[in-house]
């Protein structure tokens, strides 16, 4: 009856990975928008940043530029990076914990598929913050929003580039804490301080150069860079260290922590946790 | 190809460290058969089963599960194998029919996902979330998940711990079920009854070696073992134990002319069996 003398072959080829993991990514948004405790902390947190940081800091900086427009770029690429890199470094080690992976290792699943999964919600979570972000602070009068069609393109590669280097190493970074519940204690910290050495908080010219220098080897700077090209004249551009937009190095510094996060998820990461190892 | 066992180990050899969680373990489970490992916690019954579900790898001896060795399982043989692991409750904020038609795109030819809502028993439930079920309905959703894929071969580790006795009944129904439809099924429990109940037959594990494996009618001699027959006798209870209850019985039927009072002839029950066989071994390696 329901066994057949020939079984049953895995679905296999790049479009059985893809819709997959297509499908995983539907799931996965579902479930992240049913727990409001996390698009509460996500998505609102930089939005209540920008309320404080956008009313306190109401001065010009050098141009003649208000410290808004120069910040705005700043909480979004914070928010990106927290999206990838914090949201899903902190879930996974959760999953992990609770034995979802491990279910999924059990699985015909292609472990392709559950990182593409990953990567379908973590791009809505983006492109979510970013409307809601620029929604705001233009309604605001904190930004002006770019006029020219170039700088739209602009913000959609960074977008792309900056959101695929921070989920692979929010990926790779999963397996870093020892237990789900310690996942926030260990991964947050990280953030906080990336985002002080990053120039999202105040002008990245206005750190100590060696600051600068420590802040210009993780991606965050440089995706804040990307998006300041954005929101800022291009006079502004004289203004940051190489005294232009430099969107050569920002594109091939992202791609390198991008590999760098491949390589580190296909060599580090574990299905289950290492209590259960 | 028909004729190998669904599950066929030689000397499984487990250690963690110092500690050998499993020693030396032979056993062959044949298509169709419904086989329980019984063993106190920490017995290593699923350090075996893991090792034979593909999320261990072991330290020593042959394993083969459907034809491969699980340490190097492949998808194909994924899709062959249905597990329902110890740990649950894991899609809180997702409905159950959500989570069962999701766990259906992974298999080339899934049951309907409707069938085995129903035939868990959570019809009543496919739209409610999983987070707001009880124990016993996640642990079904559980295996709504394991038995989805239409598995050859299904694994159930302790999957009925924390069931009320009603839920665990209407459990047994559907394992049944699945078994008179030819899956092969490996359970493990600490449950005798669930084991008596289930399994055509029954391996107790203790100390990561198998110490006896028979049919539940038959196991530790249970069959041919000494009966106990009792009685009401002139000065109060009496009992006599006999390899020839029936002899036993004649003798005290012709003695008191007819109906002996009080009578009762006991077998040894399985967790009779069951205690001296852990109690032995225990003794044993110590």
């Amino acid at each position: 009856m329901t066994t057949s003398t020939v079984p049953a072959r895995a679905g296999r080829g790049p479009v059985h990975v893809a819709r997959i993991g297509w499908e995983r990514g539907k799931l996965e948004v579902k479930e992240f928008f049913r727990q409001r405790e996390s698009v509460v902390f996500t998505v609102a947190f930089p939005v209540i940043l920008l309320f404080i940081f956008g009313s306190i800091l109401n001065y010009n900086i050098d141009g003649g530029i208000k410290f808004s427009q120069y910040f705005v770029p700043g909480i979004i690429a914070a928010g990106l990076f927290g999206v990838c890199f914090q949201t899903v470094a902190i879930q996974i080690a959760i999953e992990r914990d609770k034995g979802i992976l491990k279910r999924l290792q059990g699985t015909p699943m292609p472990p392709a598929s559950y990182f593409l999964g990953k990567i379908v919600m973590i791009f809505s979570l983006v492109v979510l913050e970013i409307a809601v972000l620029l929604a705001i602070a233009s309604a605001l009068g904190k930004v002006t929003l770019p006029s020219d069609w170039h700088k739209w393109v602009t913000l959609v590669w960074v977008t792309v580039i900056g959101t695929i280097a921070g989920s692979l190493l929010g990926i790779a970074f999963s397996s870093v804490p020892r237990s789900g519940k310690a996942a926030p204690a260990t991964i947050t910290p990280i953030a906080l301080v990336l985002q002080f050495l990053s120039g999202v908080y105040f002008v990245f010219t206005g750190l100590p150069t060696w600051l600068q220098h420590v802040g210009a080897f993780f991606p965050l700077k440089w995706i804040a860079q990307g998006y300041r090209s954005v929101f800022l004249p291009d006079s502004f551009a004289a203004q940051e260290p190489a005294h232009t937009w430099e969107h050569g190095r920002i594109a091939l510094i992202l791609a390198l922590w991008a590999v760098a996060g491949l390589v580190l998820t296909l060599r580090t990461f574990r299905w289950r946790s290492s209590r259960d190892a | 190809m028909t004729d190998e066992p669904a599950i066929r180990i030689r000397g499984l050899r487990k250690t963690y460290g110092e500690h050998v969680a499993v020693d030396g373990l032979d056993l062959d489970v044949p298509r169709g058969e419904c086989f329980a490992l019984l063993g106190p916690n920490g017995a290593g019954k699923t350090t075996t089963v893991e090792i034979l579900e593909g999320y261990r790898p072991r330290n020593g001896g042959e394993v083969t599960v459907l034809g491969l060795d699980p340490a190097r399982a492949t998808r194909d043989w994924r899709v062959r194998v249905g597990i329902v692991l110890q740990s649950t409750g894991e899609f809180e904020a997702l409905t159950v029919r959500e989570v069962v038609r999701h766990f259906a795109t992974y298999y080339p030819a899934p049951r309907d996902p409707a069938e085995v809502i129903d035939a868990v028993g959570l019809a009543g439930k496919a739209n409610a979330r999983a987070g707001t079920l009880s124990g016993g309905q996640r642990r079904r959703l559980d295996v709504a998940l394991g038995i989805i894929g239409r598995p050859e071969l299904l694994f159930l580790d302790e999957p009925t711990t924390g069931f009320d006795p009603e839920a665990r009944k209407e459990f047994w129904e559907l394992i049944r079920q699945m078994s008179a439809d030819g899956t092969t099924i490996l359970l493990t429990t600490h449950y005798l009854y669930e084991a008596e109940a289930l399994a055509d037959r029954v391996g107790v594990i203790d100390a990561g070696r198998l110490v006896e494996v028979g049919t539940p009618a038959t196991l530790g001699g249970r069959d041919t073992a000494a009966t106990v027959v009792s009685w009401d006798g002139p000065a109060g209870r009496e009992s006599i134990s006999t390899e020839t209850p029936t002899a036993a019985v004649a003798k005290l039927s012709a003695q008191f002319g007819g109906e002996v009072p009080g009578l009762a002839v006991a077998r040894p029950t399985l967790e009779d069996v069951y205690l001296t066989m852990i109690g032995t071994s225990k003794g044993a390696t110590e």
